[in-house]
């Protein structure tokens, strides 16, 4: 156990330690979020929909980002949680007659309850133990989706489910949508933000590297972890929200292995363990899927490709690896 | 289980006596009249067998590599369709020899796979992993690609076809050909795991990796070696479970849980315990989707949740996954 479990810290560790705000990252800061208020101004419905999808995914990839990258757990079932929170959001509105407020506060607070449990279950081990258990819970969700079709209506999915008018705006157009997408993300940037940055932050980034000593210090390990794991799995909740609102539709295959294999490539990809890698990550991985779905029908394919090419050329991920090489062009680094 | 302490076994008594009570009462539950039973037992103990013969490589290479080896059940869908179309174009050859061939291929394939991609990654854990995973993709998209979205038949041998007919009751007879075969390969696989020379060199390797590469063991050989037996094992499985559930995109996201839960249940790296996990898991699955067919996957969810709760490493598992 302690060997596998150094190993995965170890890759861990290899992740560098985030600064605090730099210039140089208040002004990359600056420029994305300029360019992201400016999107709808330049481009048309394709591009703004395919940004609506990456800013979804972004949430998605950065709340398994705060279990695989700042605390070691990597996750192979986070799609439980985008999955149940969409599939409860549209069941409690189109079978439960409820409305729009009341639907998604259910799909929030339930799917949270769920990770809840989840957790407990989870995190009786760690490392590969972690990653089968989970891919398991998620595996049981998936089928239950699939096979109970008298209440998720199996294969078919859940369709009828409209997009809420938050604040009496209308959202059911391309650049509308785009923006409270941009909202929810940028809250949901900001408060994981404060998460990993927080005393909190730095003791879940104990325990990936050190829960031995964590523990010795009088942290309770499996505490932290569960708190995480809670706080993930609402953020995957959000995700789930938005992505069943863009969608008006949900079915089996977003609580499948692939689901959940898309969000760690993205955070792999990306970079693990730092802010902006999952974020870019997601864009990555929305963009190929989009072009792949398009011209060629191998997504599958192209995805486990992607993953080896990854995993054996680029084990750090893009942002990290472009930081360094950033740090080597200006001689920054040492 | 050599030293068990006290408290140990009495959780092990507890949780077998739970066990064996939720499969019996799930028996019972769903029996409605003898010839039923004999089926649905005959298919648990052939579901029993085949989750066995993918857990056992499964649980071997995890135990040995420290591996999770996602491609599991592409592997075992592979050989499927591999033994599918061996049949299919060459007339006449039986589905043993079938299924012999299908494993060879499966297990060249997963040797290649840890030869050049796998042995790169060594002491990056996440990373074999991931590309498991990619590579379970790949296959899966491969084969949608080679042999299409219908489902493969596998046709039962000819001998084979006709139940048994004893005491008045008729016995699926492929279905107890499947568990006879599982029997022998498990005892094949006891034999030469315990009396063998090779097996020596295995257990050594789970045990203590270190010391095993320091008194001379070619642990690197042993890591193909082990990887190939698993991957070919589960490459048979796939056409020896043909004839029972064909070949059909989607079969791997079926299995791979089924697998993935047996090895939780039974305890990583332990024969037993994937036999018993197996069969638990067999009968839960068979009779749970007789019982309730639309919550079939919540049943099984429950052994497994009693299991981490009382025993993280498993019914029979030395060591903690």
């Amino acid at each position: 156990m302690s060997k596998v479990e150094a190993t995965d810290t170890a890759a861990a560790a290899a992740a560098p330690v985030e600064k605090r705000n730099t210039p140089l990252r208040l002004a990359v800061y600056a420029v994305s979020g300029a360019l992201l208020l400016a999107l709808p101004l330049f481009s048309g419905d394709f591009y703004i929909n395919l940004a609506s999808q990456i800013l979804i995914a972004a949430i998605f990839a950065l709340s398994l980002n705060l279990l695989v990258g700042y605390g070691g757990l990597s996750s192979l079932g986070h799609a439980s949680f985008l999955g149940l929170s969409a599939y409860f959001a549209a069941w409690f509105f189109t079978r439960g007659g409820m409305d729009h407020t009341s639907s998604a506060l259910i799909a929030l607070f339930g799917t949270t309850v769920v990770a809840g449990l989840f957790g407990l279950i989870a995190l009786r081990a760690s490392g590969l133990g972690f990653l089968m258990i989970t891919l398991a819970l998620s595996q049981v969700l998936w089928g239950v989706a699939f096979r109970w079709s008298s209440v998720t209506n199996g294969d078919n999915g859940l369709s009828g489910l409209t997009r809420p008018m938050p604040f009496g705006l209308d959202i059911n157009g391309a650049d509308s949508f785009y923006w409270f997408s941009l909202v929810i993300f940028a809250v949901s940037f900001v408060l994981m933000a404060v998460f990993t940055e927080s005393a909190f932050g730095s003791a879940l980034r104990g325990t990936r590297d050190q829960p031995r000593r964590m523990a010795a210090l009088g942290f309770d390990v499996w505490l932290i972890r569960w708190i995480t794991f809670v706080y993930a799995g609402f953020w995957g909740a959000v995700a789930g929200l938005l992505y069943v609102y863009y969608h008006k539709y949900i079915h089996p295959t977003s609580l499948s292995i692939t689901a959940s294999a898309e969000g760690l490539l993205a955070v792999i990809a990306g970079g693990s363990g730092t802010l902006g890698g999952p974020v870019v990550g997601a864009a990555l991985v929305m963009i190929l899927k989009n072009y792949a779905s398009a011209y060629v029908e191998r997504w599958n394919m192209l995805l486990g490709l992607v993953f080896l090419f990854i995993v054996i050329f680029m084990p750090e991920g893009l942002v990290p690896g472009t930081k360094r090489l950033w740090k080597r062009f200006t001689g920054g680094g040492k | 289980m050599q030293s068990g302490s006290n408290s140990t076994r009495t959780v092990l008594a507890l949780l077998a006596i739970l066990i064996v009570g939720a499969v019996s009462f799930s028996y019972i539950a769903s029996i409605r009249s003898a010839q039923f039973a004999i089926v649905q037992t005959l298919n648990s103990l052939a579901l029993g067998g085949l989750l066995f013969l993918l857990a056992a490589g499964f649980s071997l290479i995890f135990g040995l590599m420290r591996l999770a080896n996602l491609t599991h059940g592409a592997l075992f869908m592979l050989g499927a369709y591999i033994g599918a179309n061996i049949m299919r174009s060459f007339e006449g050859v039986s589905l043993w020899a079938a299924m012999i061939g299908a494993g060879l291929l499966v297990a060249v394939m997963g040797g290649l796979l840890e030869r050049f991609v796998l042995r790169r990654l060594s002491n990056n854990s996440l990373g074999q992993v991931l590309v498991t995973l990619g590579m379970s993709f790949i296959i899966a998209d491969a084969c949608l690609i080679i042999w299409g979205g219908d489902p493969i038949p596998v046709p039962t041998p000819p001998d084979l076809r006709s139940p048994i007919r004893a005491f008045g009751y008729a016995f699926p007879s492929y279905r107890l050909a499947v568990v006879v075969l599982a029997v022998v390969a498990a005892i094949a696989l006891y034999l030469l795991l315990e009396r063998t020379r090779l097996g020596a060199m295995i257990r050594a390797g789970v045990d203590d990796m270190q010391m095993a590469r320091a008194v001379g063991i070619p642990v690197s050989k042993l890591f193909t070696a082990v990887f190939m037996l698993g991957a070919g094992v589960a490459g048979a499985a796939g056409v020896l479970g043909g004839p029972i559930m064909s070949a059909y995109p989607g079969l791997d996201a079926d299995m791979l849980p089924l697998a993935l839960i047996v090895v939780i249940l039974g305890g990583v790296g332990s024969l037993f315990g994937a036999f018993v996990g197996s069969f638990i898991i067999g009968f839960i699955y068979t009779f749970g989707t007789a019982l309730l067919p639309d919550l079939a996957y919540v049943i099984l969810f429950l052994p497994m949740i009693v299991v981490i709760a009382f025993r993280p490493q498993g019914l029979f598992g030395r060591i903690a996954a």
